[in-house]
């Protein structure tokens, strides 16, 4: 059973570089018509339906299990609790040497202990012959536990928070001059405490994952943003070579950093199929997706800005509280962006942490910086009116040349030009400053700006590209589609690297038999593809020069790579005019079917283990070097405006302007789909999503869609998104990942606007009306 | 088990269900028509919207025992004769979907809801309750699409799909209709 994504174009594009057009995405028919097949829609003879038994106390220790009931129900093939389940490896040690380490979701070896870690945690597993037999047996199964303290309460135990320790990827501190002195002397400051709450992704598929074992050898479809994760930490936890497991993954029903780690539905399928002998599938429930798969955890936030007179700050301090798991999860960057926006002559930073006995917290969209953001950008809204400045100038006035705590260069900054197309396009000049001045009949009209901030990243990637003797090319690169247009990007990017049309190229991906691609996270995925595809295209067109050179009866013959250039489905001289000058040079048909070659290959990274070491090598030597010259990042200007009812505090977003500096754009439709994406989930942030906890038990109490309030078409004005589209020079062509930049500062905008329109600080999110009343 | 006899996209489908399956699960598990999705199986994300008898439901809050001998339409059945639906060029061209998940319950959605509208029926945001031929405005439109979740956010794309059609098509609302032997879709 194949499962590689194979896209190719089936349209015709007009001739010419097709970087940064606005092409339609290659999954376009599959994506409309059904024909897209997620990992729970792959069929599989004789395949068995699992469910999941969720623990319903938050630590202690399960002291009996009784299975009877739901093994009577008919079609129950097992019920695997801790009694009977065979052994698995424990999940490996976290090591910044080995990043894969970072896969597991816990610590926790499910169904091979009797501890409870976490209320939600999975304690049994039902196998049955469908899915409705193995959802009534788990509701039959009944679990007797002794139950033990446990510490739940994100709010009661934020005073004891601990400084988060600083390693090589992140810091949990940093500091410029005395800022608590700096915040003391000056003549005008704000000292501000900001809470958010904890979120879940809420990808509309569900997690899923279907598995199969043939002997030892492992197939899984499973819907993930790191296909090289999930291989690894399978084959670990199964004990069976990497190679015996093979994970497909063409198409992602959204993620948003929920389908990073490998979480317990995963492991249990795949357990599940191991014991019975039968390809397992299993979609977890709503309800499971929060009980088994971590959210982004809640903040606290002091957020203390001081100014001179004339608005130049003296100091910033940014410190945060956030949680994790006593069995995972990792720290929360919420005061990246504090370190970067601001020239304050004196900075403090700091982020410190809880651990509680709840399921490991995750990356979620912006992680950090889309709640980092909000305290700091209301905070400098704040300050705004405490000096009777437009709040877009008094950001101007403090606009770092260099990175404010350390002097370092950025790579590329374009926020004032961000801010000033942004006010052009939104008519901020026709905005009156003091709040409650604008009305529209019973409309409260506010309107707000806020800065976003997005670090940009690169991973390593393996990639090779295919030219075959009848012009066409396929790239091969495991990496990930889960909405973003990846394949659309990367054949764009084929495409003019080799001088072949559009239509000329297929790539292949979401397959661990691919040359392993990278995370999607970070919003690096394109960037970090696109830098070894366009090293690929280099090597392949140095081989095919080199078959061509040989030839006397080659235009080429002598030349060296760097005389030639690829254009018209082949290879020319350069300052030649363009054209199929058949003096001037030839085409890629031409020369492999002289030579007698079928396809030229190029490759970049080798999978072999030597080949992963030096890849990783690599990465971290060009990550540490890069981090001691540059500070790389995206940023923009958010401007929107809102309207809040008199009588009722009913907020409504009615519009929006995006403008992003996020370099060189691939592809124009889609990056700007994936801004204004960013931007949506913003307002959920803003104005309703917030998962609710039992302070006494530590369970979700909103586990589904209809009590944690995404927002749905009506929420949502025409959002204006715009980008620079100015290259990085440090980036491969210049791009910088669009994907986690449109949701930060969004909600800060939303609170600066909500102030404007009614004039009450709404400093705890989800801004909801009854917070205006 | 019950015996229920199923039209789906104009063919006639005989299957041995429980009475507790759902027509989701029912057309997914079942049938192997995996283009319906589901997303929160509770009623409250709509990805799992498909048409009966024209009109959208949420598959996942249906019985299959119910949906017996009515015409069911699946994102699979919405294109003719090999021709893409309007709505579903309209989406591609709009880049009214990232991921895909919740598109194909947004395509029946909104095939339905245009359907609605073009018989009269008034939204929340409706003005006048009395006016006949009310305009379908963007509001209205995004009034009547938010029982389709889309987490990804291509919101705008969705609307700017179904007001390209709107304005241009005549809209096709009548099921399609089976013949009383399994064959090829009919049309």
């Amino acid at each position: 059973m194949t499962g590689t994504r194979t896209q190719s174009p089936s349209r015709p594009e007009t001739a010419g570089p097709v970087v940064g057009r606005p092409v339609d995405r290659l999954d376009g028919t599959p994506k409309t018509t059904g024909a897209a097949r997620y990992s729970a829609e792959y069929p599989y003879p004789g395949i068995a339906y699992a469910a999941l038994v969720h623990a319903t106390i938050a630590r202690g220790r399960i002291t009996g299990i009784d299975t009877a009931s739901a093994s009577a129900v008919a079609g129950v093939l097992t019920v695997i609790t801790h009694e009977n389940a065979p052994a698995m490896k424990p999940p490996p040690k976290v090591s910044m040497l080995n990043l894969s380490s970072l896969a597991s979701g816990t610590s926790v070896n499910y169904l091979n202990t009797d501890q409870v870690h976490w209320n939600g945690q999975p304690v049994a597993v039902v196998v049955a012959e469908t899915l409705d037999a193995a959802r009534e047996a788990a509701g039959l199964v009944r679990v007797g536990y002794e139950e033990l303290p446990a510490t739940v309460d994100f709010a009661a135990e934020e005073p004891n928070a601990k400084p988060q320790k600083s390693n090589a990827i992140q810091s949990g501190g940093a500091k410029k001059g005395d800022a608590q002195a700096a915040l003391a002397a000056a003549p005008v400051s704000v000292d501000l405490r900001f809470t958010t709450p904890p979120h879940h992704h809420n990808a509309i598929e569900p997690h899923a994952t279907t598995a199969a074992w043939d002997g030892d050898r492992l197939t899984v479809h499973e819907g993930t943003q790191n296909i090289p994760w999930v291989r690894r930490h399978l084959a670990l936890r199964f004990d069976v070579p990497e190679k015996a497991v093979r994970v497909i993954s063409p198409y992602v029903g959204g993620a948003f950093g929920g389908k990073t780690m490998v979480w317990p539905g995963t492991i249990l399928t795949v357990l599940a199929a191991r014991v019975t002998g039968r390809p397992v599938r299993m979609m977890l429930t709503r309800e499971g997706v929060y009980r088994t798969v971590g959210g982004r955890t809640p903040s606290t936030q002091r957020m203390a800005l001081g100014a001179d007179a004339d608005g130049r700050l003296t100091a910033l301090i940014h410190t945060s509280v956030t949680q994790v798991g006593r069995v995972g999860g990792g720290p929360e960057q919420v005061t990246s962006q504090s370190r970067h926006l601001y020239d304050a002559a004196n900075i403090l930073v700091q982020q410190n942490q809880v651990e509680l006995d709840m399921l490991s917290n995750t990356v979620m969209r912006a992680p950090g910086e889309s709640i980092g953001t909000f305290a700091l950008e209301s905070a400098v809204d704040e300050l705004a009116a405490e000096l009777g400045l437009d709040p877009i100038e008094l950001r101007m006035r403090n606009e770092p040349a260099r990175n404010p705590i350390d002097g370092k260069r950025f790579a590329h900054r374009m926020l004032r030009e961000s801010y000033a197309l942004g006010a052009e396009l939104f008519g901020w000049a026709d905005r009156t400053p003091r709040p409650r001045s604008m009305r529209d009949g019973r409309w409260l009209v506010g309107m707000g700006v806020a800065s976003a901030y997005h670090p940009s990243w690169q991973l390593p990637a393996n990639v090779t590209v295919r030219l075959s003797a009848d012009g066409t090319v396929v790239v091969r690169c495991g990496f990930h589609e889960m909405g973003m247009g990846a394949a659309t990007a990367q054949a764009q990017i084929a495409a003019d690297a080799l001088g072949v049309p559009f239509e000329a190229v297929r790539v292949e991906y979401g397959d661990s038999t691919l040359p392993s691609g990278p995370g999607a996270g970070g919003s690096a995925q394109t960037a970090s593809v696109a830098n070894s595809l366009i090293a690929a295209c280099e090597k392949l067109k140095r081989s095919v020069l080199a078959l061509a050179r040989k030839s006397g009866d080659s235009p080429l013959r002598g030349q060296r790579p760097r005389d030639v250039e690829a254009r018209n489905g082949g290879l020319y001289r350069i300052g030649r005019p363009e054209g199929h000058d058949p003096r001037k040079g030839e085409s890629y048909p031409t020369i492999l079917s002289r030579a007698g070659r079928s396809e030229v290959e190029a490759a970049v990274g080798s999978d072999t283990r030597l080949g992963e070491l030096t890849g990783q090598l690599r990465f971290m030597s060009k990550f540490m070097l890069d981090r001691r010259r540059w500070v790389k990042a995206a940023c923009g200007a958010q401007f929107c405006e809102v309207r809040v009812d008199a009588d009722t505090g009913e907020i409504r977003v009615s519009r929006w302007v995006g403008v992003f500096d996020v370099g060189r754009v691939i592809n124009a439709k889609t990056a700007s789909s994936q801004l204004r994406g960013g931007v949506v989930m913003g307002i959920g942030m803003a104005l309703s999503e917030e998962t609710l906890v039992d302070p006494r038990t530590g369970r979700i109490m909103n586990p589904g869609l209809a009590e944690y309030h995404v927002p749905v078409h009506a929420d949502i004005p025409p959002i204006d998104v715009r980008y620079l589209d100015d290259p990085d020079p440090t980036m491969p062509l210049g791009l910088i990942g669009v994907g986690e930049v449109g949701i930060t500062g969004v909600a800060g905008a939303i609170a600066n606007a909500v102030h404007h329109a009614t004039g009450k600080r709404v400093r705890d999110l989800p801004i909801t009306l009854d917070k205006l009343l | 088990m019950v015996e229920v006899r199923l039209r789906v996209n104009g063919a006639i489908e005989s299957l041995d269900v429980e009475p507790r399956v759902s027509l989701l699960d029912a057309l997914r598990e079942h049938l192997g028509l995996t283009g319906t999705k589901k997303g929160c199986d509770q009623g409250a994300c709509g990805a799992c919207t498909v048409l009966a008898d024209g009109e959208r439901i949420n598959s996942c809050l249906a019985l299959a025992v119910q949906y017996a001998d009515r015409e069911i339409t699946t994102v699979e059945g919405i294109a003719t004769g090999g021709r893409p639906h309007p709505l579903q060029t309209a989406f591609i061209a709009n880049d009214g979907f990232q991921c895909g998940y919740c598109t194909s319950g947004q395509l029946c959605s909104a095939i339905g809801m245009l359907a609605e509208h073009g018989a009269g029926a008034p939204s929340a945001v409706t003005e006048h309750l009395s006016t006949t031929g009310i305009e379908l405005t963007d509001a209205e439109i995004r009034e009547r699409m938010s029982g389709n979740l889309c987490r990804c956010g291509a919101y705008n794309g969705i609307v700017g799909a179904i007001r390209d059609v709107a304005d241009t098509e005549p809209v096709r609302s009548e099921p399609v209709r089976s013949e009383p032997v399994r064959s090829e879709p009919v049309r």
